[in-house]
């Protein structure tokens, strides 16, 4: 079969990946597709993704969200898009290439983005069962299925990719091993100084690290599955799955059929525009190329440099003679947590440089600067701390203004300087990936009218790849606003001209114990008298809530006007689901629960039809209650004695604990017993953001205290308190705050601290950003619970002895009241019917939402009344 | 303000096809936060009421996740209009033209209220 030909002259893309899309976008921006048929070939069962993004697949994020091709564009540019069916043929002489469909389409440019393949060293064993590579959404859908009941990997490769594919592994739970035939991590991005933070740093994090051994065979067993792998210092390691992670080759075999020149190492031979230079109708572009200056560049920035510059040269547009010869090697990645950069001259080559180095090896922190002569900056390492890295590589090759020693020294020590990226010049660049320089990012302010970040980035491109700009590109907005008269407002919200904390001050001070009262007094002047908003409505509330026996409130957030400031979820005591349904979760402090109480938590759960889990939280979440059934869920649940965990509130969750000194061989305090106390004292209390906490029985921390806002381990003397933990997206560990407490000691301490933390923190601020964004930070907040600095610490504990004395129950309250339960229903004219979209399926024996019920809106009614059949 | 319950015997009514469909009572309406009622069809409305006492009823279904929980989101004013913040992903619709305030493209049905 051949495609239809037709005048139009036919540009071929083959391979669809990052690079592959760029340049599909840069034609059609030079308006090229309307002028032209473009044909595109892809290999994989799906068009263009993030293959930078890869890993974060195993941090939740789908293939759908790492899909980079929008189809309505493919479709708009009339683009000729054909998923898995690979270029298989060029015959260059008539201008054909032949797909393996059997496809057969003219081209009158062909351009080559196929990018390259990982390297797999020819070791025995190399192919057996259990052996992987780290490149493609199929290759993690397979590494995800066969880890499975597995239970320890190895990755052959310590660097960025093989150190990513480590972390991967470690995230589905497998043991896992690097093995490096160099003497160092990352060699080709940080030195041995670097290399030795890097490594600490992954140790702690219970990855096994093997440098400077080679991988000699893989051993497998009877059926060939692997089984270890033998290194080259005799040992052998056993592992159930090996990825190999030792570099990748650009695939020119195609190009190398059709006889186009490619380079002594591979890589298909390309001139400044990107044109190979055997013939002049083909191009090659991104990790396949072998650039003009004599490499291939494995990054995706170059690559989009190389798309633009060959659709500039296809277009011929002399207006822009695109050139490329080179690109910067700049990286900065966060793997397994760790911060890791590395930009211009980072190995020192150039000649009579020196070096400023910053190292401290406990904290794993590990700084370099290169910097000429004449005080120019070339280059750096930054491991542990790569925060400085947007605007030191965007200062890269000029004098920066203060002195190289103060740019790597840590934030507190001797004369540290933060320098804005306000002092960089206009040209400086900002965004590698999309070489986005500083003035443009201020005309997208200043000329374009753009106001927000992800205004600027949608006009300028700018941060849109690995993200690693973002921050700078925040910082250079913000001063762009305000050099341009814009005030950046601190204020709350569009109600409130004040911060959270003013509020909390105002609240308190005055005793107001209404939102329309603190807003019609308080509130900005054309918001007076209105209806406020829905990020102001639920942090007053919560503030009211926090302060209620104070200031004369009633606490009950299902009471009178603070019914109608709540959020979804603490209007119905319950987390929202994403088809409307509700979760269920009862408190079961310190993660200590009766067989008769996992009986009730059983038998309601099998009752209703919920689907059970057990939580990060060490308690048992049940999915898919109808609002209609929550009160009747609850009375069954107060009725054996639980009450709400407040799964859903901005306020305490839990506090874990560990089986602690009355049954493990190593406990030194009884850890059940402190995170009941601690977790009954401080349910319900609404805070600004979700407070948690653990108990650990001893310094092995089973309970993962150092993890949590406020946590707790036992010493031989008593207990220390580590405060401003966090997991979630932005881990931080907490911070020691006192040690060696009594109980009572403890627990004062935890009152003071939790109250000055609710009173100065903004919304939905976490302690631990709170911690790290309050003037003096830890030191402070020291100063101030501890020492008593302020003078405060009596009416911090007289508020929180208010809140334990007020605290109810809210579910009790709630089930016990006719009026608040008549809101639980789905429709108010028809309180006994269930709501028709929320719809269930059956999975692993249990049930999930019934999702396309819920894209078709609605069933016909047959349909509805099976689908709730089961409940 | 006063919350309490009021004696009213007014009832909320809707504008559908074929005349006026009455779904509750007017004091049920809590100002500030919104109810969803069943339509004969099988169609499902978001009814709210603001602090001045006007009435708003829009489609309950949420365009961005399909789930029918318009009527649970928090209201306010934005530039002198009034709004609903879906609960789920906090996209908002003007409750006047059900147009989504974060989305051009978006619009969600409306209805005429009163009480009678
Ligand atoms: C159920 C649970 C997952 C599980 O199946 O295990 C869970 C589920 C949710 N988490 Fe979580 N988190 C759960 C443990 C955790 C943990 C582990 C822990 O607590 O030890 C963490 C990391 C620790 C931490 O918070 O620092 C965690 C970090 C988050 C975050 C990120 C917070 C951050 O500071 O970065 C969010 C988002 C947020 O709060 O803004 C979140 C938000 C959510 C929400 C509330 C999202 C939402 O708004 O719908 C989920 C709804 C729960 C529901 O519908 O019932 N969840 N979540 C866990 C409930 C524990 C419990 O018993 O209460
Ligand atoms: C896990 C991982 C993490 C990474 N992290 C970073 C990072 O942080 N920063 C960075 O700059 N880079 C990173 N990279 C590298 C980056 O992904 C590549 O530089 C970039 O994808 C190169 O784009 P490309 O279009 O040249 O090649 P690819 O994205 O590989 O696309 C080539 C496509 O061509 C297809 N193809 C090959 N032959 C044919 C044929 N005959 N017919 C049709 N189609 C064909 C292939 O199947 C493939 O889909 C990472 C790579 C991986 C795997
Ligand atoms: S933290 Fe210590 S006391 Fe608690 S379970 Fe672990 S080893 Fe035992
Ligand atoms: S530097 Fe990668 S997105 Fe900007």
């Amino acid at each position: 079969m051949t495609a239809t030909e037709g005048a139009t002259p036919t540009i071929v893309l083959v391979g669809h990946g990052m690079v592959g899309q760029r340049f599909l976008e840069a034609l059609a921006e030079r308006g090229m597709t309307a002028t032209h048929r473009v044909v595109v070939l892809c290999e994989e069962p799906r068009p263009a993704y993030d293959r930078v993004a890869l890993t974060s697949y195993f941090s939740g994020r789908t293939p759908e969200d790492l899909s980079m091709t929008d189809m309505e564009f493919i479709e708009k540019e009339g683009i000729e898009l054909y998923v898995g069916d690979p270029a298989e043929t060029i015959d260059r002489e008539a201008k054909k290439v032949t797909a393996r469909s059997g496809l057969v389409v003219d081209y009158d440019i062909l351009v080559l983005a196929t990018g390259s393949f990982p390297f797999v060293p020819p070791v025995p064993g190399k192919d057996a069962k259990g052996c992987f590579v780290y490149r493609t959404i199929e290759d993690l859908l397979a590494i995800e299925e066969y880890a499975g009941t597995r239970t320890t990997g190895a990755v052959v490769g310590g660097g960025l990719l093989g150190l990513e594919a480590a972390g991967a592994l470690k995230g589905l739970g497998l043991t896992s091993h690097i093995v490096e035939f160099a003497p160092r991590l990352m060699p080709v991005q940080v030195d041995d100084g670097g290399g030795a933070a890097l490594l600490r740093t992954i140790e702690e994090m219970g990855l096994s690290v093997h440098t400077g051994v080679g991988t000699q065979e893989i051993v497998v067993d009877e059926d060939g599955a692997v089984t270890g792998m033998k290194l080259s210092d005799g040992s052998e390691l056993a592992t159930d799955l090996v990825v190999f992670s030792a570099g990748v080759r650009p695939r020119d075999q195609l190009a190398r059929a059709s006889g186009l020149a490619v380079g002594e190492r591979g890589g298909i031979s390309v001139d400044e525009q990107c044109r190979t230079v055997s013939d002049p109708h083909v191009f090659a572009i991104g990790e396949c190329a072998l650039a003009s200056d004599g490499r291939v560049y494995g990054l995706v920035a170059p690559g989009y440099e190389q798309a633009e510059t060959a659709a500039a040269a296809i277009a011929a547009d002399e207006a822009e003679e695109l050139t490329f010869t080179g690109a910067d090697l700049s990286t900065k990645l966060k793997l397994l947590g760790v911060d890791v950069a590395s930009f211009g001259d980072a190995h020192g080559a150039t000649e009579d440089c020196l070096d400023v180095v910053y190292s401290d090896s406990r904290a794993g922190l590990y700084k370099k600067l290169v910097i000429g002569r004449d005080g120019t900056l070339l280059g750096g390492i930054l491991v542990g701390d790569a925060e400085a890295y947007g605007t030191l590589k965007a200062f890269t090759g000029s004098v920066p203004p203060v002195s190289p020693e103060s740019l790597v020294l840590p934030a507190g020590a001797g004369e540290s300087t933060q320098l804005g990226p306000t002092a960089l010049p206009d040209d400086a660049i900002i965004c590698s990936c999309n070489n986005v320089r500083k003035g443009t990012i201020r005309g997208a302010v200043t000329e374009h009218n753009c106001t927000t970040v992800p205004e600027v980035k949608k006009c300028t491109k700018a941060g849109t790849t690995c993200g690693s700009c973002v921050k700078v590109l925040g910082q250079l907005v913000t001063a762009e606003l305000e050099a341009s008269g814009v005030v950046v407002d601190k204020g709350l919200c569009g109600c409130f001209a004040q911060t959270r904390e003013e509020l909390y001050e105002i609240v308190l001070a005055l005793h107001i114990n209404t939102y329309q009262d603190l807003l019609d007094r308080y509130g900005r002047e054309d918001a007076r008298g209105g209806d406020g908003c829905e990020i102001c409505k639920p942090a007053v509330a919560s503030i009211i809530a926090s302060l209620a026996p104070t200031i004369g409130a009633d606490g009950y957030v299902l009471d009178g006007e603070q019914a109608t400031l709540q959020d979804t979820n603490d209007h119905f005591l319950a987390n929202l689901q994403k088809n409307g349904s509700y979760s269920v979760v009862p408190r079961i402090p310190g993660g200590e629960i009766t067989p008769e109480g996992l009986i009730v938590i059983g038998e309601i759960a099998r009752d209703f039809g919920l689907y059970t889990k057990i939580t990060g939280g060490q308690r048992i979440d049940m999915f898919g209650a109808r609002v209609e059934q929550l009160p009747l869920i609850w009375t069954r649940l107060v009725d054996a004695g639980f009450e709400s965990g407040h799964a859903y509130g901005k306020s305490l969750r839990t506090v874990k604990s560990c089986v602690g000194q009355t049954w493990c061989r190593y406990g030194v305090q009884d850890s059940v017993r402190m995170a009941i106390d601690l977790e009954l004292r401080y349910r319900g209390l609404r805070s600004p953001h979700k407070l948690k906490s653990a108990v650990s029985g001893c310094a092995r921390e089973c309970a993962e205290a150092q993890s949590k806002d406020f946590g707790v381990i036992a010493t031989a003397g008593g207990w220390n308190l580590y405060v401003g933990g966090n997991g979630g997206a932005t881990p931080r560990h907490a911070d020691l705050l006192a040690q060696d407490l009594d109980d009572a000691g403890l627990i004062r301490l935890i009152d003071r601290f939790l109250m000055f933390y609710i009173r100065t923190a903004d919304r939905l601020e976490r302690t631990s950003t709170w911690l790290e964004r309050i003037p003096g930070g830890l030191d402070h907040v020291r100063d101030v619970v501890v020492e008593d600095s302020l003078g405060i610490c009596e009416e911090l504990e007289t508020l929180m002895t208010a809140h334990v004395a007020n605290y109810r129950d809210e579910w009790s309250a709630t089930i016990n009241d006719p009026e608040k339960l008549a809101r639980f229903v789905s429709f108010v004219n028809a309180p006994d019917t269930p709501d028709p979209v929320v719809g269930f399926v059956p999975e692993r024996d249990q049930i999930k939402p019934d999702l396309p019920l819920l894209s078709i809106g609605m069933r016909p009614a047959e349909d509805v009344l099976e689908g709730t059949a089961q409940r | 303000m006063t919350l309490a319950p009021e004696t009213t015997d007014l009832m909320v009514q809707l504008r559908l096809d074929d005349g006026w469909f009455t779904v509750c009572d007017l004091n049920v309406l809590l100002p500030g936060r919104g109810v969803a009622a069943l339509l004969p069809d099988g169609r499902q409305a978001a009814l709210f009421r603001d602090r001045a006492g006007r009435l708003y009823a829009i489609d309950n279904r949420d365009p961005f996740s399909g789930a029918a929980v318009l009527s649970r989101g928090l209201t306010g004013t934005h530039k002198g209009r009034p709004f609903v913040a879906s609960p789920l992903l906090k996209q908002r619709f003007d409750l006047e033209s059900g147009q989504c305030l974060d989305d051009e493209a978006v619009r969600v049905g409306t209805y005429e209220v009163r009480t009678a």
